[in-house]
């Protein structure tokens, strides 16, 4: 029992003390997160999954700025009760692209994993501008002012440059792109047949309603895609997981 | 307390001194040390039992007992599908306008279709069915696109113009700004409001009428009463999807109006949908 009584040398000692705690503390973090690199069925993969496009992009930008997070996740669990109501449960694959993720860890709302096509544009203009005018019991506060604050997309093309920095894979010709497809988005009448190819299954819409661009917009965008990307009529669940 | 004399029961000190003060070395109760050893055992049979180890760069060490919460949750939405299964499979087969005259089917679909509705139609529907702007109220006998039980259920299947649905219900209330001037457009609500029973100027609504005959009735109908095959509201009843008020009208005529209804096929099941179908067909307004 020798070598126990040596603590005695760690505890005089205040920088051997802070030293070797790291060490230990080290040991454990790379113990939990060093395996998730190297296993592959951290993110299996699953067809569809694309990264935003520039308006949904945008939209996201808007959600994170709006505190969303923190009233609803986007984080659908495997229990039954959740997929009952929310739909299939989250896969990782399909916050692949979000950095930050915003799977969240509250809800005082419903969670929004799967709110994509759920309810009509319209709908979502309402209930943003003025939720007790299609929810009477909501307590979510309004976010009219998203009707007003006008987007032109001048810096979209660097944040998906910042996106690209971390993984995203947007090509050279997405971010040439970038404000073409920001402003074609938004307006049914524009050219969108690359901005479909290069995002397929974007939805184009006046999502606000307005002629002109807003954050309504944007963020409307962004609601419909979530959690739509993968056809879960062909998705085959691997069990074992 | 501090009275008690300790001097002859004093445990062994650890032997460190500081400014005179000693630290004793009592040994820890038994029962903690006990359950500190049994709480290390369990994390280890735990991590034999269920899936644990990232040892290999195929994934985690399975465990013994072959758990997954995928498979569990798979198998907990399967149980109460088998015990649902004798009714939905009579529920989904028998004609849509048989349920209602089962008692046990009529019954279950009901508390069913309550709970559905309460979940994916509530938001836009209202929690009491009675609708919301632009949202039509399900529960008076003013149909858009029919009450019967079978044009319910193709409604809530197919959804109205939901453009990723090939079925759905597909119609326009176009804008009308490009068509007609404002004189014409302000001509055509006072007379909607005149149909509707509602004040309307006698001298601009009589205009309005040949402004309607030629450009409204092909939907609307020549006497305004609407048209369920294109989801052309009656104009002459006074229940509003948008509104009677002249603002309201002329918003309505200028921009042009299409609400959108999500189609709920794939996203609910078979049961699921009729079970709502026969909760709203009875809500007093079902033909």
């Amino acid at each position: 029992m020798s070598i126990l009584s040596k603590h005695k040398v760690i505890e005089t000692n205040a920088t051997l003390l802070l030293i070797l705690s790291f060490l230990v503390v080290t040991i454990g973090g790379l113990v939990e997160i060093v395996p998730l690199f190297f296993i592959q069925n951290t993110i299996e993969k699953v067809k569809g999954v694309r990264p935003y496009t520039p308006l949904e992009l945008a939209g996201r930008n808007i959600y994170i700025r709006e505190g969303c997070y923190v009233c609803h996740s986007q984080m659908i669990r495997p229990l039954r009760d959740e997929v009952e109501r929310y739909g299939p449960y989250s896969l990782a694959a399909e916050s692949m692209y979000d950095h930050p993720f915003q799977w969240g860890s509250e809800r005082t709302g419903p969670d929004l994993a799967r709110v994509g096509g759920r309810y009509s544009n319209e709908w979502h203009v309402h209930h943003l501008s003025d939720p007790r005018s299609v929810v009477p019991e909501s307590i979510m506060p309004t976010y009219a002012y998203l009707l007003k604050n006008e987007i032109d997309g001048k810096y979209i093309a660097d944040l998906m440059k910042t996106n690209r920095t971390v993984g995203v894979p947007y090509t050279d010709e997405d971010i040439a792109k970038a404000r073409e497809d920001f402003e074609a988005q938004a307006n049914p009448d524009a050219d969108t047949e690359g901005l479909v190819k290069r995002y397929p299954g974007a939805k184009v819409a006046n999502f606000d309603g307005q002629p002109q661009l807003t954050e309504m917009d944007a963020l409307i965008a962004y609601l419909q895609v979530l959690g739509t990307m993968v056809d879960f009529s062909t998705f085959i669940p691997d069990a074992s997981r | 307390m501090s009275k008690k004399d300790t001097s002859n029961t004093d445990p062994n000190t650890t032997g460190h001194v500081w400014d005179g003060i000693e630290e004793f070395d009592n040994p820890l109760p038994r029962w903690w040390l006990w359950t500190f050893y049994a709480t290390i055992a369990f994390a280890i049979v735990w991590t034999i039992l269920y899936p644990a180890w990232p040892i290999s760069t195929k994934g985690a060490t399975p465990g013994l007992l072959g758990y997954s919460s995928r498979a569990s949750v798979a198998a907990d939405i399967e149980r109460y599908k088998q015990a649902n299964a004798a009714i939905n499979k009579k529920l989904t087969t028998v004609p849509l306008d048989q349920i209602e005259k089962d008692p046990d089917l009529v019954s279950y679909a009901l508390n069913g279709g309550a709970s559905v509705f309460r979940t994916f139609c509530a938001q836009c529907h209202g929690s009491g069915a009675n609708g919301n702007k632009g949202f039509p109220s399900l529960i008076d006998d003013d149909w858009l696109w029919g009450g019967t039980i079978d044009d319910i259920y193709t409604t809530i299947s197919h959804g109205i113009r939901y453009a990723s649905d090939e079925d759905t219900r597909d119609s326009e209330m176009p804008a009308w700004a490009d068509q007609l001037t404002e004189q014409e457009i302000a001509d055509v609500v006072q007379y909607v409001r005149k149909i509707s029973g509602q004040k309307a100027d006698a001298a601009m609504a009589k205009a309005g009428a040949t402004v309607f005959g030629d450009n409204c009735a092909a939907c609307h109908g020549d006497d305004g009463k609407g048209n369920r095959d294109v989801g052309a509201p009656n104009l002459t009843d006074r229940i509003w999807l948008y509104g009677g008020d002249v603002e309201t009208l002329t918003q309505t005529v200028t921009h042009g109006r299409k609400g959108v209804m999500p189609a709920w096929a794939g996203r609910l099941s078979e049961a699921q949908i009729r079970e709502v179908a026969v909760w709203v067909h009875q809500q007093g307004g079902g033909e």
